[in-house]
């Protein structure tokens, strides 16, 4: 008996600590409310804190940066682009106070959000063409592969922009925030997280992908004719310089040749007048030579020198050279 | 029937062992809600009655005060984690590293600056860096980075063309990506650093792929023709060149052949002038009886006339009449 005696007392001490005592989390702030009504300022601390028992109820509000992620919506952009656009925000409740009376919990403060994000985004596509929620950078230039957008036609070029998406979303992020101040929500960031075309949008970026590409294959087959072509000529123009510069060669050398030979025959040839005769008659023979042959039938009368003989002998008469040579 | 039943209480509950045994139960609790172990490759942080303590807790058996007064909670601050986007290696256990199968088509599909579209998929190494922001500065901080990151890889894609995102750009926009990335999980206060952002497949989309393909094959097709047409060149021109340089060999050869003869005949003229010279009449005669000798009989009919017969025509038809009948 002795012992559950001194048992009790513990017990009631552990018990009212329990219901005198709260603890708030590194992520959590704490409203006391008694009868529904705030008491004091939020506890934003976290640590041990003590209240009344029963009267006193404490409510829970988170402190950390809390997601609110938009479902998607198909939008359209001021250039008539139907698109499907994802956007995310995370905010934070700043004002603790603020918040638990006008909201009170996340789910209200979230269907909040869902309109005043979903109309500011829808407000903001509209108000822009589609580059410039897809672009960031003003001044980027592409890098390009070189033997792909050669010729003319806009591949390989970026589409200009004069704020980009980030200045949107900015932009967005400012007038949203402006609105849920009176909520005592601090709003961090708004982002799009995807854009996408919707699919008769898609259906026509693929179609123009495609004749894009073709385009490229086209430029790429008749460069390879064109330079095919161009081999082509360069052989024919070399072969005809080959031959023509190896004709002219030989032609001169032939011309030389047959120079250096006459040259040569006629200095030997034409030394004086009787090396001239003397010519003349070797060639005669010769050519007799070369000329007469088997078809032909000789007349040759007793007149001749040779046949002189023939027809009359006169034993007085010396026989002379000169009476055949000449 | 209803007879009362006799509550029977244990002796030692009646002389006081109660105290003992809850005493022990107490204590046994307190053990075992202090006693805990931080694996090597995590630390810890405690919390006291919610309140975390500055100093995180290093691996090893450590111990905390029992009965919920202090809490720790553990994280895998030294492993590298990865999530994935738009494709999943099979057997991971986090729930973020990758999206349900029926998202991944939408998270990969993008929209390039030239208003062309892109699949990409790519890979997010990161790792805890500041267990305290990771555990109470943002709610899900790792389903966060998952949003940052495809916002962050839409932007990088959105300022570049097609054919930088699937062929020249990849490492750049691998780049741009983690600094931006690194930019907002330290703006988002998410408590991770970004180690490497890494491209997977990235493709033109399916529809268009085939597309793609052909201006692949095309630029094949164009080295090969320009190969066909060297070849062809390189075919004939060397031979025409041989071609051309025997005709020039050869005449040379004639030119040597032309200008030696030219001297051959030359040096024969001279000798038989120089003795011609000593006894032209004799030598004339003979050259010219020698000639003859050679030159008449290999000629066909040889018919001599006399000098005073003047009709030589009688003659010719009186053979023709009789052809072969009279021979020589």
């Amino acid at each position: 008996m002795k012992a559950q005696l001194v048992l009790i007392p513990i017990i009631l001490a552990l018990w009212a600590a329990y219901v005198c005592s709260y603890v708030v989390e590194e992520t959590d702030q704490v409203i006391i409310t008694q009868f529904g009504k705030p008491v004091g300022e939020p506890v934003t601390e976290a640590g041990l804190y003590f209240k009344l028992p029963f009267v006193q109820e404490i409510n829970r509000i988170e402190k950390r940066f809390l997601p609110w992620n938009g479902p998607s919506n198909e939008m359209s952009t001021k250039d008539k682009n139907y698109l499907i656009i994802d956007t995310f925000a995370r905010w934070k409740i700043n004002d603790p106070m603020q918040y638990f009376l006008r909201l009170r919990d996340e789910r209200s403060a979230l269907s909040r959000l869902d309109d005043i994000l979903g109309s500011e985004t829808r407000n903001a596509v509209a108000k822009h063409n589609l580059i410039e929620i897809v672009r960031t950078t003003k001044d980027r230039k592409a890098k390009t592969d070189e033997s792909l957008v050669q010729g003319i036609g806009k591949v390989g070029m970026l589409y200009d922009i004069e704020i980009g998406r980030e200045v949107v979303e900015e932009a967005i992020l400012k007038t949203a925030a402006n609105k849920l101040n009176d909520f005592g929500i601090e709003l961090l960031d708004v982002r799009f997280k995807r854009i996408n075309y919707n699919e008769t949008v898609r259906r026509r970026i693929y179609e123009r992908m495609v004749s894009e590409r073709n385009q490229i294959a086209d430029r790429f087959r008749s460069e390879g004719a064109g330079e095919a072509a161009k081999i082509m000529g360069k052989k024919e123009k070399d072969l005809q310089e080959i031959e023509s510069e190896a004709y002219k060669t030989v032609q001169r050398i032939f011309g030389e040749a047959d120079a250096n030979a006459s040259a040569i025959y006629a200095e030997a040839y034409n030394q004086n007048p009787e090396s001239v005769e003397f010519y003349g008659f070797l060639k005669t023979l010769e050519t007799y030579k070369e000329v007469l042959n088997s078809d032909l039938s000789l007349f040759i009368t007793t007149k001749s020198p040779l046949f002189k003989l023939f027809k009359s002998f006169d034993p007085n008469n010396k026989f002379q050279g000169k009476d055949i040579s000449e | 029937m209803n007879q009362p039943t006799e509550i029977r209480i244990p002796d030692f509950f009646r002389n006081g062992m109660i105290v003992w045994v809850l005493l022990i139960v107490v204590v046994l609790i307190g053990l075992v809600t202090s006693i805990y172990t931080v694996p090597a490759e995590s630390q810890g942080v405690v919390l006291r009655f919610g309140k975390a303590k500055l100093q995180a807790v290093e691996p090893g058996l450590r111990m905390k005060l029992p009965f919920g007064i202090e809490q720790v909670y553990i994280l895998p601050v030294r492993r590298q984690l990865k999530q994935e986007y738009g494709f999943s290696t099979p057997g991971g256990t986090n729930p973020n590293q990758f999206t349900d199968r029926r998202a991944r088509e939408i998270e990969k599909s993008m929209i390039t600056g030239d208003l062309n579209a892109a699949v990409v998929e790519w890979i997010v190494q990161y790792r805890i860096s500041d267990p305290e922001l990771y555990l109470f500065k943002v709610m899900d901080p790792e389903g966060t980075l998952r949003y940052i990151s495809e916002a962050v890889m839409r932007t990088v894609v959105g300022d570049r063309t097609v054919d930088e995102v699937i062929t020249i750009g990849r490492q750049e926009i691998e780049e741009e990506a983690r600094e931006r990335l690194a930019a907002s999980v330290k703006k988002y206060k998410l408590g991770i650093i970004i180690d490497q952002i890494q491209l997977q497949n990235v493709n033109p989309p399916p529809p268009v792929q085939a597309s793609f393909d052909e201006v692949n094959q095309a630029q094949q097709e164009r080295e090969r023709m320009i190969n066909e047409a060297n070849g062809e060149y390189n075919k004939e021109i060397p031979r025409s060149r041989g071609v051309a340089d025997q005709s020039i060999q050869a005449a040379e050869g004639y030119a040597l052949k032309r200008v030696n003869e030219a001297l051959g005949d030359v040096a024969r003229f001279n000798y038989r002038f120089k003795e011609f010279k000593k006894a032209p009449e004799v030598t004339r005669t003979r050259l010219y009886l020698e000639s003859m000798k050679e030159v008449i009989p290999k000629m066909g009919r040889k018919i001599i006339l006399d000098e005073d017969a003047s009709q030589v025509l009688p003659l010719l038809q009186l053979q023709a009449g009789s052809k072969g009948g009279l021979s020589q």
